[in-house]
């Protein structure tokens, strides 16, 4: 099991490698020149053009611009954005706030799509269960844009029972209704998940044979169907944090989160290949290290999986 | 901790001498479908007493699972359960759900067919077995596993422990069933319904559980419900028999009624359905007298048969193998293995696995050669590789004159060699294509190797369908509509398109029902030696090749540990494996099963 999680582990070279090399290439590839966008409406002065292109190394070809940021990476300097702040100064800014906003999608989504697939799941064509059924189909077919705007208008500005718009500190207050706003779309994919798995483990035969044994509906199904029942839904929730935390961008736009997403937005909007490489990088982590989690979380729940190295 | 249950072996009352623990009375069961009631068992009538085992015996379709589960509310939603059903006096129907679910595991334990499925995978087998005891029993945790630890020793499992602490996928099926049965007994049931407790399992295993089985009755005193389709399990446990068809008992009686004096008509079909070892085959007609002949090879004494009747039976058991002909095989071999291995190729990190080592075999124009073993030994493996399905790793293997053992994986030269050789594969529900309709499904072979076009297919597609007797007009027909023997025919037409040199088949008839598997083993033989070819029958039942083979192998472990004619194999088997095998076979005739039985326990102790 330890060698199984340490060459996992080894993996993340190649996977960081990777990733910060073709980010950088595409940021490079963008067309415009991005110091002469930060002049703005106003005449360049090619002096100070001339600096900044030589502080952030424009005046390079793309290989030694790479490589002076994969030398700064491991000296532990990631450079500095065009406003002059260190990148890791912004990291440290924007990703603790993103990350609570997608935790909090990820309980929001986990714990109801669960629950509602579960109860949807064990009443099969009943009421309940079409209900849910559609009402799900209606959150998957609408973009996550306009339930945005519906939900922050309706909730937050008419009825007043969430803040519409997200402070500067983005407290967990201020960030209940993007987290569901930004959990909505997976909640209803969680729970056709659950729904379909607890289906097909309510006619399997140890169920039965639970039910045989005089055991409880209610602990038939705690402890026989639904454990059995989460195996693929882990997987699909760990998999979402990642998508959660890089896919934040339309939602924090809406509610004016000052997280990943925002700033992504503008990193690559003006050009600054540096920040946009360091953040995605962050997210391609992220992606990677709660894939292994997941894969863990797999074994402890089915004890027919084994990692062997 | 106090005793819930004596272990200690009490006497065994005489059958059917102890108290009524279940009475059943006008049970009729329907599910809907459709908005209609379809009844699955009707008016059904029996008790069963302390001690006493019932089996109910019937086919695919009869209503004996349904009517037991029943028993218990262990329906699907869609059922309707009327009538009366008495435990002890006390009315099981109609009660509410607390009061069936106090009965359930306590009073009433089932033993279900698949030991693979029916434990919870996730769970150790202990976590499972404490959970039954402590639901019924007030006990502290660790006196509920004590008493699973005993369970588990009770039924003979190796090392309780480790089986405790065990995973289900950890433990091999028959120590599965082991753990289920222990499971079942956990609370001193006064009754259990064993639902086809041995069909999944091997022949060697099924006895073993057999044995379980009746030792834990004459322990436990309980009653048993056995729920099968096997006569050979029947003969061998049964005191008192229930035979079903269609939702209705057609007749019961004692197991001695039943098997010698059959009266209704459905009960005597079933009873010559069943293949039985030693009934005959293709070579010749007599009875093989397998007892007697596992008693010469073993010089066991049998108890239960005189002596001088075991010498008169071994001596005319001798005398037919020495008349048996040895008829010379003509031409050359369709099949010829010489040194074989065959491995699983590895895939990612799974390594490489050799299933089959050393195998020798030959197969001549017009022979049925029948390749016996249990789960594991290679039988399937050796198969898949005569048509080009696994490569061969080492030694040759020739196939209608061709080598193929250095053949390129999908290669010509293996396509080439698939044109003479047909397959037909276990399950005829999985190996036809659900949305063709059958006509296609047996021509698709012969317009692909271009033999036959436009009208000239068309009329061989009947020509086939008249050989497998079904109705021209089924060739529009899909699988769905089909019963599972008609599709099997549909899987020999196919196999039979090409006009193959050698068939192979694989399992064909283990998914089907007694009756249905006599008529395609018919169909089978009579196709054979009207058109034959050679063939190559793998199967688990020793039965089945006993009927259809000139030539039998025996596999254990991937390797062919004895090979010779039928009459060699059945009248005078050699190796140990061999005789092992042979008499775990049960016979559907108690009395002759009893002598079967001894014979068993004197070899397995003489190995020991």
């Amino acid at each position: 099991m330890a060698t199984y999680i340490l060459k996992r582990f080894l993996q993340l070279i190649p996977v960081f490698l990777g990733a910060t090399l073709l980010v950088y290439f595409l940021v490079f590839s963008l067309p415009g020149d991005p110091i002469v966008a930060l002049f703005g409406d106003k005449p360049v002065n090619e002096a100070v053009a001339a600096r900044l292109r030589e502080q952030y190394h424009l005046d390079q070809p793309f290989w030694i611009q790479y490589l002076l940021y994969l030398k700064g990476i491991f000296t532990f300097d990631l450079g500095q954005d065009f406003s002059g702040r260190p990148i890791a100064a912004v990291l440290g800014e924007v990703f603790p706030v993103t990350a609570r906003l997608a935790v909090m999608a990820l309980i929001f989504e986990a714990v109801f799509g669960i629950i509602f697939g579960l109860i949807a799941g064990l009443r099969k064509g009943k009421f309940f269960d079409a209900t849910v059924l559609i009402a799900s189909l209606i959150v998957i077919g609408i973009p996550i844009f306009v339930l945005g705007f519906l939900l922050q208008f309706t909730i937050g500005v008419q009825l007043g029972w969430a803040k519409p718009t997200v402070s500067s500190a983005a407290t967990v207050q201020d960030l209940i209704l993007p987290a569901i706003v930004l959990g909505l779309g997976s909640f209803a994919y969680v729970l056709r998940l659950t729904r379909t798995s607890v289906i097909e483990n309510m006619n399997a035969d140890y169920v039965r044979t639970a039910t045989a044994k005089g055991l409880s509906r209610f602990r038939v199904v705690r402890v026989h169907i639904l454990r059995n029942s989460l195996i693929p839904v882990i997987t699909f929730l760990g998999a979402d944090l990642g998508a959660l935390m890089g896919g934040a961008i339309v939602t924090e736009g809406i509610f004016n989160v000052p997280g990943v997403g925002n700033r992504l937005y503008r990193a690559v909007t003006q050009g600054e290949g540096p920040t946009v490489v360091s953040i995605v990088t962050v997210l391609v982590l992220i992606y990677v290290v709660s894939n292994l989690l997941v894969d863990l979380l797999y074994a402890w729940l089915d004890p027919r999986i084994r990692y062997d190295a | 901790m106090t005793d819930f249950i004596t272990l200690d072996p009490v006497p065994a009352p005489a059958p059917g001498k102890g108290d009524t623990v279940l009475e059943v009375r006008d049970l009729s069961v329907d599910f809907g479908v459709d908005k209609k009631w379809v009844p699955a068992a009707i008016g059904l009538n029996y008790e069963v007493r302390a001690g006493e085992v019932l089996a109910i015996v019937g086919e695919s379709g009869s209503g004996k699972s349904a009517s037991s589960m029943a028993l218990l509310g262990l329906l699907p939603t869609n059922s309707r359960v009327s009538g009366s059903v008495k435990l002890g006096g006390k009315e099981l129907l109609g009660g509410n759900e607390a009061n069936i679910r106090a009965v359930r595991g306590k009073d009433v334990a089932v033993i279900f067919q698949e030991p693979m499925t029916a434990l919870n995978p996730v769970y150790t087998v202990g976590a499972q077995i404490v959970e039954t005891i402590r639901l019924h029993n007030e006990v502290s945790p660790d006196q509920a596993k004590e008493r699973a630890l005993r369970m588990l020793d009770l039924v003979e499992l190796p090392d309780p422990e480790k089986a405790f602490k065990s995973y289900p996928h950890q433990l091999s099926g028959g120590q599965r069933q082991r753990a289920m049965i222990a499971q079942s007994l956990s609370c001193d049931p006064k009754l259990l319904i064993a639902d086809e407790p041995t069909t999944a399992l091997d022949v060697t295993v099924q006895a073993e559980i057999l044995d379980l089985m009746r030792n834990l009755r004459n322990k436990l005193d309980s009653a048993i419900v056995l729920i099968t389709h096997d006569m050979g399990v029947v003969a061998d446990l049964a005191d008192r028999i229930a035979v079903m068809r269609r939702g209705l008992i057609v007749e019961t009686g004692t197991a001695g009624e039943i098997f010698h004096n059959p009266q209704h008509e459905y009960t005597k079909a079933l009873l010559a359905a069943v293949p039985h070892l030693g009934q005959g085959g293709a070579a010749s007609d007599d009875d093989v007298d397998v007892t007697a002949a596992l008693a010469a090879a073993t010089h066991a004494d049998l108890e239960a048969v005189p002596r001088s009747e075991l010498l008169r039976r071994e001596r005319e058991n001798a005398a037919a193998l020495a008349a048996a002909d040895t008829v010379k095989p003509q031409g050359e071999p369709v099949l010829e293995l010489t040194d074989v291995a065959i491995e699983y190729p590895k895939q990612g990190r799974v390594p490489a696995f050799r299933a089959v080592e050393g195998a020798n075999l030959a197969i001549y124009p017009g022979q049925v050669v029948g390749l016996v073993g249990e789960s594991g030994s290679g039988k399937t493996t050796i198969g898949r590789a005569a048509v080009g399905l696994l490569p061969v790793a080492a030694g040759t293997m020739k196939v209608v004159g061709q080598d193929i053992s250095a053949a390129k994986r999908n290669g010509r030269q293996l396509h080439e060699m698939r044109r003479h050789v047909g397959m037909v594969f276990q399950d005829p529900s999985s190996s036809l294509n659900p949305r063709l309709p059958i006509g296609e499904s047996i021509g698709e072979p012969m317009f692909l190797a271009g033999v036959a076009k436009g009208a000239a297919l068309q009329s061989r597609i009947e020509e086939l369908l008249d050989q497998v007797e079904l109705p021209r007009d089924y060739r529009n027909r899909y699988p769905h509509e089909l019963s599972g023997g008609q599709k099997q025919r549909v899987g020999i037409a196919r196999a039979l398109s090409l006009k193959p040199k050698l068939m192979v088949a694989d399992e064909p008839t283990s998914a089907l029902d007694v009756s249905v598997q006599a008529k395609v083993l018919e169909l089978f033989q009579n196709l054979q030696k009207e058109l034959g070819f050679a063939c190559l029958f793998v199967t688990h039942d020793l039965a089945v090749v006993d009927v259809l083979a000139d030539r039998i192998c025996v596999m254990q472990r991937g390797r062919i540990v004895e090979q010779g004619t039928r009459d060699q194999i059945l009248r005078n088997p050699q190796e140990p494996y061999t005789q092992r095998l042979l008499a775990a076979v049960p016979l559907p005739d108690p009395e002759k099963q009893r002598e079967r039985r001894e014979l068993r326990a004197q070899l397995l102790s003489g190995a020991s």
